[in-house]
């Protein structure tokens, strides 16, 4: 068993009620935080223990804490960004509904070492009910006294509110979550100024992922220097992945980032294995953004080691040859999938989610949905297959924010380790919408896990 | 149009969240709640209410509803089933569960039955990608579907309607 720091107490009954999560402990940090420790002191402890942003892209907290700016008199805001919304990813929504008082907790000691008196949730629209179990947690909390005025008489005064969206991937952009907490349309801004010097209505602003906020707990808890001696490198502290696809047991399960993929994936601890008996095709191991790899890369490098579960092992081959640890939101494929068709629906999901600012990003998608949808349904030809090259190529790094890359990197992907595929497509246009591709080479020949 | 007490207690409550000033801020959950205290959907007569209320220019409203992929802006029916189609819950069976689904109402999606008791809309990934395939019904997710799961979500659906009636 690995090391739990998030979900250890996930399973014990009543804990999304304050009076059974404070029984097992909970709010020790902010009582430690709040009465013996300074803000600045908390950012240290933050910066020690290496955590970095789970949300996706893996900046270090302490660092980003550490940018906010302080003009004398403007108030400072700790916003949480909870608009979980890539594809393959479902762990956040976990957390806050089975243990939304860990949340709050380390979004009490967060607002404390940031300065932030009214801290906000922002939440994805469609977790209307999770929206009311921390609405539910928050005023437990408040009556416990540990949010409101004066918390523990230490003169900090602290507010969390929930506010919900309504259905946009790009609010998960920290700056598009911004104009949408402002009541805008979700329109990332051009930086600079990054939040942290202008953010919510114009004030420093920093933006974390919750289970970035969550980790602030075991964090004050432990020490930060005792949190960075769990896992490997620059991967410290452990990591909540949620598992999906053709797996035998789907879910959201945490690491302490040493495991193995294969472990991950094929141990009865974690994934159990491929469902059905089926062979494992391919594998996106960090949500829909991230290159999708084969069999052979996904378990080994192409160097030949075994692939661990985390930020550099993951990124191993840059994207030649490997992927990306992202948002953890971790998604197999067995022989059965087309890749092809699953790209389709990426795309199309990306066309759907661009805001439209930009047009690289805007049109783009749209071009590459479409390209996707007629080499799906047999109807394309060799030609589309440079033409979506061409065009993921145009987008990647041309836009405002890092949409119009994640757009462009599934897509790049496919083709580059998957391109007799998508040609098997243009050359047997009836054969493949009843048949599949199978798992041809994608598999070492030697070694197939079933 | 106007909110009735309660909804008026709610919108309170949700502007008091922001600053002095930036009541702006209230927008989207004050549209959620319009949304479901008016039938389900956003008349451009809700919409200039809503306008009105928080003291901003229609535009802002109207530019605010139609980025957001889950405000109506035209009527459904009492349910709504919002069955998610992206890769992971594709790669889990989704097209059945939708293909089902049609065969079933004989709808397709975006069309609303001829009872109005049901809307089908095709929707992108929802954050339930482990539980898939899986639906959006209200403020609730329906996941682990199959075939005889549709079935049983619809007649139930079906009975509440006709005891209401």
């Amino acid at each position: 068993m690995g090391v739990k720091l998030l979900l250890e107490k996930a399973h014990v009954e009543g804990i999304r009620y304050y009076d059974v999560y404070r029984r097992e402990g909970g709010y020790r940090s902010v009582e430690k935080a709040l009465k013996t420790m300074s803000p600045e002191a908390i950012v240290e402890e933050v910066k020690k223990s290496g955590l970095r942003g789970r949300g996706g892209a893996g900046f270090p907290t302490g660092m980003k804490w550490s940018f906010i700016a302080k003009p004398e008199g403007v108030p400072r805001h700790l916003v949480c960004n909870a608009d979980e919304s890539e594809p393959g990813t479902f762990k956040d929504r976990y957390l806050m509904e089975f243990i939304p008082h860990l949340l709050l907790e380390g979004l009490i000691v967060s607002s404390f070492a940031l300065g932030s008196n009214a801290t906000y949730i922002y939440i994805r629209g469609e977790y209307a009910w999770i929206t009311d179990i921390l609405e539910q947690a928050i005023t437990e909390a408040k009556n416990a006294g540990w949010l409101g005025k004066n918390i523990l008489g230490t003169g900090f005064d602290c507010e969390i509110y929930v506010q919900r969206g309504a259905g946009a991937y790009i609010c998960g952009e920290e700056t598009a979550l911004i104009e949408s907490l402002e009541g805008k349309r979700g329109n990332p801004r051009i930086k600079p100024p990054f939040p942290a010097i202008k953010g919510v209505w114009d004030r420093p602003t920093v933006v974390n992922n919750v289970e970035t906020l969550a980790a602030v707990v075991p964090i004050i808890n432990l020490g930060g220097d005792e949190y960075a001696k769990i896992g490997v490198g620059r991967s410290t502290g452990t990591k909540l992945i949620s598992a999906c696809g053709n797996i035998k047991k789907p879910g959201v399960y945490e690491i302490d980032m040493t495991i193995s993929v294969e472990e991950f994936i094929f141990s009865d601890e974690y994934c159990g294995g491929m469902a059905n008996g089926k062979r494992l095709k391919a594998c996106i191991p960090g949500g829909s953004s991230v290159p999708i790899l084969p069999a052979n890369l996904l378990l080994k490098t192409a160097k030949g080691e075994t692939r661990i579960m985390n930020y550099e092992s993951l990124s191993d081959g840059g994207f030649a040859t490997g992927s990306m640890m992202g948002s953890g939101g971790f998604i197999v494929l067995d022989e059965d999938q087309c890749i092809v068709k699953n790209t389709y629906t990426l795309a199309r999901f990306y066309r759907h989610e661009s805001c439209g600012q930009c047009s690289p990003c805007r049109e783009g998608t749209g071009w590459m949905e479409k390209i996707l949808k007629r080499l799906d349904e047999g109807k394309g030809s060799m030609s589309d297959i440079d033409l979506l090259w061409d065009i993921q190529r145009k987008i990647e790094g041309n836009t405002i924010c890092p949409l119009g890359d994640a757009a462009a990197w599934p897509v790049a992907a496919a083709i580059r380790h998957f391109r007799d595929e998508f040609e098997w497509h243009v050359l047997h246009p009836e054969r493949c919408t009843t048949e599949n591709y199978g798992l041809r080479h994608y598999a070492d020949p030697v070694y197939v896990p079933a | 149009m106007k909110f009735n007490d309660i909804q008026m207690q709610e919108f309170h409550r949700l502007v008091a969240r922001y600053p002095e000033g930036k009541q702006k801020s209230a927008l989207l959950p004050v549209l959620h709640l319009a949304q479901e205290s008016f039938g389900g959907w956003l008349s451009t007569e809700t919409m200039d209410y809503v306008a009105s209320l928080l003291q901003l220019k229609p535009i802002e409203v109207y530019e605010v509803a139609t980025f957001y992929s889950m405000y109506n802006l035209k009527p459904v029916g009492k349910h709504l089933l919002e069955v998610c189609q992206t890769g992971p819950c594709m790669i889990s069976g989704s097209d059945d569960i939708i293909g089902y689904i049609q065969e079933k109402l004989g709808i397709k999606p975006g069309e609303t039955t001829a009872d109005g008791l049901f809307t089908l809309k095709t929707v992108e990934c929802l954050g339930a990608c482990g539980y898939a395939p899986m639906m959006q019904m209200g403020k609730f997710y329906k996941e682990h579907l199959t075939k005889q799961r549709v079935d049983e979500i619809i007649a139930k659906c079906r009975e509440t309607a006709s005891v209401n009636n």
